[in-house]
C-alpha cells in the first residue's frame, strides 16, 4: 500500500512562472496557488503525470521522499525548494507512475510488509519515460526458450535503445502498453516485465536489455481461448520492430552490490527473469567476492523451464542450481518448496548468516509455499522465521514479487 | 474517445476538427497553405530554415500527447488546427445570453464583431514572427535560439488557428481576411500590422525577452478573455493556444531573470557595490541594472496601449453579447452580467490622475489591464529576489500606468514612471533616464554576438537552471545548417 515514506510532488518556486497550465491540466484538482506559489496537494496528487509535459519551465518535475508530506501552507511560504530531507536512499517508492506503482505494489504484497532495497544496492533510476514520452526500442532478438513441442511459449526478447539512455538495474521492470485501443476505445493497460539482463546489457556495454515473456493463450471454461494482448503483441514482434517502452520501475527488488552477500532465489516460470539478470551480473564480476547464488527454479518439465540450456552451463561455484519439475512422466511431482525442505541443512545454514538475501518471484501463491518451507527449515535450526523475516525485510534482505 | 481527442495526421494539415470530412474548409485551407509557407520562408526566421531545431510539436490535445519533442526543420513543422476538447453542454458564461447553450455557429447579429476580434488576434501572430526574424543571427546560445524558434513556430500555429475560424465560419469575407493576414507586414509603411506594438522592431535579445514577457502577456490576457467566449469554437481554440502561450511567457520571464542573474553575479565577482554605476557594470560585458529597468519601462508602456481605451463601448458590447469575457471569468464570483455594477477606473481629469467609479461594463478594458498589471508583477518579484539574494539594494519596478502612453486616458499628459504629471519639456529632459536611448541601444547591440557552441552562453546571460524536455543546458538544441 501507499504508506510513508512517500515520494512527494513539488513545484520549484524559483523556476515556476505561474502560468497556471498545471492547475488547468490537473484532472484531480491537486494543483492550487496563492499570490506567492503554485503548489501540489500531496493528499490529492495521484502521480498521473498529466501536468508534466505541458509545463513550459520544468519547475513541475520535482520530487522528494518524505515521511510527512509538506503541507500546502508550508509550500505557499517557500521562496525556494527545501533541501531533500535526510532519508535512506532505500526508501524510494517503486514508481511515480500510478499505474506502474499499483502493479508493483500488488506484486510486492507477498513480502508481508513495506519492502526496502538492499543496503548495498545501486541507486535505481525510475520513471524516466512515461506513456506520454516513452522510450523507443528496436527488437534485436526474439527467440523461444522453451521446447518447441510444449504448450509453453516463452520468449527471450532483446530491446535495443540505440543512442537513447535507458538505465536499468537487475530486478527492475519496464512497462509496455500494447499499441491500439481496446473495445471501449481506451488505450490498453500497462504490463510490467522484469529486466532479464544485467545492468550493462545483454553483452557488456551494449545499450539493450532483455525481457522474458510468456505468450498467454489459455482455454477458458466456456471453450473460448483467451489471448493476452501484451504478451502476444510482444511474442509476435519481428526483428527490427519499434517498441515503446515506459519506465524503468522498481526501487526495492534489487540485488545487493555487496559481492560477499549470498543470494537465495526462488522462482517459477518467467519469474526467473530477474534472477537471470542477478546471475549474469555476478558472473561478469567473476570471483571478486565470497557470495554465492542459490537458485530454486520450478517448472512442469525441463522443456518448459525457461533458459534451461544456458543454465546448465553456469559453474557450480557461482550458482547452486536446483531445477525442480512437477510434470515429468514417471516421476513424482516435485515443487520448489519440496526441494527446499530436502535441502534443509544447506538452507538452515544460510538463514543463520547475516548477509543472506532472499528473493521470491513467480506466480501468486508461490510465496505462501516457500514461506511455509522456510518456516520449518528455520525452526529446525532454532530460528523464528516470522521474526527473522521481519528483520530481513527491514534490512532490504527479503523480497517477494509475485503476480 | 471524447470528441476532438483524435488528431488526423494523414492529410496535409494535422487537425482534430474533422477536416477530412469537411471538403469545403479543407480545400480553402489547402489553397491558403502554399501562401503561408511562402510567407514563412520570406518573413520567418532568417537564415535557419534548413537547420534542425529541437522543437515541441503538439501531437494530441490531451495532456499526455501534446508535447512531442524532436529535431525538425522549421518549414516542415506540422502546423495543425487543434482545439481543446469540447465540453458537453457548455453554456454561455456571461452577458445577456448567460446560461444559453454555447454557439457552435456564428450568431448573425455578432458576425462583424466576432470577425473583427478574430482578425485582430490573428494579425498579432505573424506580426511577432516578422518582428523577431533577424534575432537568430545574434542568439546568445543554442538553447535561446531554440526557444526563439519554438515561439515562432507556435505563433505560426496560432495564425493557423485563427485562419481556420475565418475559413470555417466566415465564408468569402473570412477567406479575404485570411489572405490579408499574409499580406500585411510588421513595420511596413503602407501595409503595417494592425496594432502599434506589433510594428515596433525587436532589435536585440533583451527586447525579445521583454517583448515575450510583456507583449505576449497581453496576448495571453486576450486569449484568456476569448477562451470564455460563448462562441464555442473560438473558446476551444483559445484554450489550446493558452497552453502554448505559457511557453512564450516562460521564455520572457526566465530570459530577463537570466540577464539579471548574470549581471549581479558579474558585479559581485568584480566587487562592484553601486548598482547605479553603469560604466563599471558595462565594463564587465553585462547589461547594467538601470538599462534593464529602462527596457522594462518601454515595453510595459507600449503594451499597455494594446488594451485600448479605459472606457470602451466596444468592450461592453462584446461582453454583453457573450463574445469576450473577463480574465478567468469562470473563476469570478458575481452575477456575470455586470448590469448596474461599477468598477474603479484611473482617469485623467484636468491634467490630474484620479480614480473614479465607472459602469463596470464600460470599464472592461481597464479591468483586463488591471489583471494584466497584476500578472506582470509576479515576474518582477522573482527578478528582484535574484538581485536581493546577491546583496544589492536595487529594485526593478513596473512604471506607473500613465507613463509614456499614446492611447487612452493618459495619451494627452506626460507622467514620470512614478506617476507624477509634468509638462512636456520637463518630461523630455528626463526621457533619457527612463527610456533606452541611442547610447543604450548601441551598447546592447555591441553585446549581441552569436554563441553557437552547445553549452556555451554569451557574456551577458546566465545559463538556464533547467533545460528543455529534461535536457541539460549543454544539449545541442539546434543543429545549424546554413
Amino acid at each position: 500500500m501507499l504508506e510513508a515514506p512517500v515520494k512527494q510532488h513539488l513545484i520549484d518556486p524559483e523556476v515556476c512562472i505561474r502560468c497556471n497550465t498545471c492547475e488547468a491540466t490537473c484532472p484531480v484538482g491537486a494543483v492550487t496557488h496563492d499570490d506567492n506559489n503554485y503548489v501540489v496537494d500531496a493528499a490529492k496528487c495521484n502521480y498521473c503525470m498529466d501536468c508534466i509535459p505541458p509545463c513550459p519551465t520544468g519547475s513541475i518535475d520535482h520530487w522528494v521522499v518524505v515521511n510527512q508530506p509538506f503541507s500546502l501552507e508550508a509550500q505557499f511560504s517557500w521562496l525556494e525548494l527545501p533541501p531533500q530531507p535526510e532519508m535512506g536512499e532505500a526508501e524510494a517508492p517503486d514508481a511515480l507512475d500510478v499505474e506502474a506503482l499499483r502493479l508493483l505494489d500488488a506484486a510486492h504484497q507477498g513480502a508481508g510488509g513495506h519492502a526496502r532495497a538492499p543496503v548495498s544496492a545501486a541507486k535505481p533510476r525510475i520513471n524516466l519515460f512515461n506513456r506520454a514520452r516513452p522510450a523507443v526500442a528496436i527488437v534485436t532478438g526474439n527467440l523461444r526458450i522453451t521446447g518447441a513441442g510444449t504448450e509453453s511459449d516463452v520468449r527471450h526478447i532483446i530491446l535495443d535503445f540505440g543512442a537513447m539512455g535507458f538505465p536499468v538495474l537487475e530486478g527492475q521492470s519496464i512497462g509496455i502498453v500494447p499499441p491500439g485501443l481496446d473495445e471501449r476505445g481506451q488505450t490498453h493497460a500497462m504490463r510490467l516485465y522484469s529486466v532479464a539482463s544485467a545492468r550493462d546489457g545483454e553483452r557488456p556495454n551494449t545499450n539493450n536489455l532483455a525481457i522474458t515473456v510468456k505468450r498467454v493463450r489459455e482455454r477458458r471454461e466456456d471453450g473460448r481461448v483467451f489471448e493476452g494482448i501484451a504478451s502476444n503483441y510482444l511474442a509476435d514482434l519481428p526483428l527490427g520492430a519499434r517498441v515503446e517502452v515506459i519506465g524503468p520501475f522498481g526501487a526495492t527488488f534489487l540485488m545487493p552490490d555487496d559481492l560477499d552477500a549470498d543470494i537465495l532465489m526462488v522462482c517459477t516460470g518467467t519469474g526467473s527473469a530477474p534472477f537471470r539478470g542477478f546471475t549474469e551480473r555476478r558472473r561478469r564480476l567473476g570471483q571478486a567476492g565470497r557470495g554465492r547464488l542459490f537458485l530454486y527454479f520450478g517448472a512442469r518439465t525441463p522443456e518448459e523451464l525457461p533458459y534451461f540450456g544456458p543454465l546448465q552451463r553456469l559453474p557450480d561455484r557461482l550458482i547452486d542450481k536446483q531445477l525442480v519439475f512437477s510434470r515429468v512422466p514417471g516421476q513424482a511431482r516435485e515443487y520448489v518448496q519440496d526441494r527446499m525442505r530436502g535441502q534443509a541443512e544447506t538452507l538452515g545454514g544460510l538463514l543463520k548468516q547475516e548477509g543472506l538475501h532472499v528473493y521470491i518471484c513467480g506466480v501468486r501463491g508461490l510465496e505462501a509455499g516457500v514461506d511455509a518451507a522456510l518456516s520449518e527449515i528455520a525452526a529446525g535450526v532454532g530460528l523464528d522465521w516470522a521474526g527473522l523475516r521481519a528483520v530481513m525485510r527491514a534490512a532490504g534482505r527479503f523480497h517477494v514479487e509475485t503476480y | 474517445m471524447p470528441d476532438g481527442m483524435n488528431i488526423d495526421y494523414d492529410g496535409l494539415i494535422p487537425n482534430n476538427v474533422g477536416l477530412a470530412e469537411d471538403q469545403r474548409v479543407r480545400k480553402a485551407l489547402e489553397t491558403w497553405h502554399p501562401g503561408y509557407i511562402d510567407w514563412w520562408k520570406d518573413m520567418g526566421p532568417e537564415g535557419f530554415q534548413e537547420s534542425l531545431v529541437y522543437l515541441r510539436t503538439a501531437i494530441g490535445v490531451d495532456p499526455k500527447g501534446w508535447a512531442k519533442f524532436d529535431y525538425v526543420k522549421m518549414p516542415e513543422y506540422k502546423w495543425g488546427i487543434l482545439l481543446a476538447p469540447a465540453v458537453e453542454g457548455r453554456t454561455i458564461p456571461f452577458g445577456k445570453h448567460k446560461g444559453e447553450l454555447a454557439w457552435q455557429e456564428v450568431p448573425g447579429e455578432y458576425r462583424a464583431l466576432l470577425r473583427r476580434l478574430i482578425v485582430v488576434q490573428g494579425d498579432t501572430e505573424p506580426a511577432s514572427v516578422e518582428q523577431q526574424r533577424h534575432l537568430g543571427a545574434t542568439a546568445p546560445s543554442l538553447y535561446d535560439l531554440r526557444n526563439l524558434f519554438q515561439v515562432n513556430v507556435e505563433e505560426g500555429r496560432h495564425l493557423w488557428a485563427m485562419v481556420y475560424l475565418l475559413h470555417k465560419y466566415f465564408g468569402t469575407d473570412g477567406r479575404e481576411e485570411a489572405e490579408e493576414l499574409l499580406q500585411r507586414r510588421s513595420g511596413h509603411a503602407d501595409t503595417p500590422r494592425m496594432l502599434g506594438a506589433f510594428n515596433e522592431a525587436t532589435p536585440d535579445w533583451l527586447s525579445f525577452f521583454m517583448f515575450t514577457y510583456f507583449t505576449d502577456r497581453d496576448g495571453k490576457m486576450q486569449l484568456e478573455a476569448l477562451a470564455q467566449s460563448g462562441f464555442d469554437p473560438l473558446s476551444r481554440t483559445c484554450r489550446f493556444m493558452l497552453t502554448e502561450e505559457a511557453h512564450h511567457m516562460f521564455v520572457g520571464d526566465s530570459g530577463v531573470q537570466r540577464v539579471v542573474e548574470r549581471t549581479v553575479q558579474a558585479m559581485r565577482d568584480a566587487g562592484i557595490n553601486d548598482p547605479y554605476d553603469q560604466a563599471a557594470e558595462r565594463k564587465l560585458g553585462v547589461i547594467d541594472l538601470p538599462t534593464i529597468q529602462k527596457k522594462m519601462n518601454l515595453h510595459f508602456s507600449l503594451t499597455l496601449d494594446l488594451f485600448g481605451n479605459e472606457i470602451s463601448t466596444n468592450a461592453a458590447n462584446a461582453f454583453n453579447a457573450g463574445i469576450k469575457g473577463r480574465y478567468r471569468e469562470d473563476k469570478i464570483e458575481d452575477d456575470h452580467d455586470l448590469i448596474g455594477a461599477t468598477y474603479p477606473v484611473l482617469r485623467c481629469v484636468d491634467g490630474e490622475i484620479v480614480r473614479e467609479e465607472a459602469p463596470a461594463l464600460s470599464a472592461l478594458n481597464m479591468r483586463l489591464r488591471d489583471d494584466y498589471v497584476k500578472d506582470c508583477e509576479s515576474g518582477v518579484v522573482r527578478w528582484n529576489r535574484v538581485i536581493e539574494k546577491a546583496g544589492f539594494s536595487f529594485r526593478l519596478a513596473l512604471p506607473h500606468v500613465a507613463f509614456n502612453r499614446a492611447i487612452g486616458e493618459f495619451a494627452t499628459i506626460k507622467a514620470g514612471p512614478d506617476g507624477v504629471v509634468m509638462d512636456a519639456a520637463a518630461w523630455a529632459a528626463r526621457a533619457g533616464d527612463w527610456l533606452p536611448d541611442a547610447a543604450d541601444a548601441a551598447y546592447i547591440d555591441s553585446l549581441m554576438v552569436p554563441v553557437r557552441e552547445a553549452g556555451q552562453y554569451a557574456s551577458w546571460i546566465a545559463p538556464p537552471r533547467v533545460g528543455i524536455d529534461n535536457k541539460g543546458g549543454d544539449f545541442e538544441y539546434v543543429q545549424i545548417v546554413q
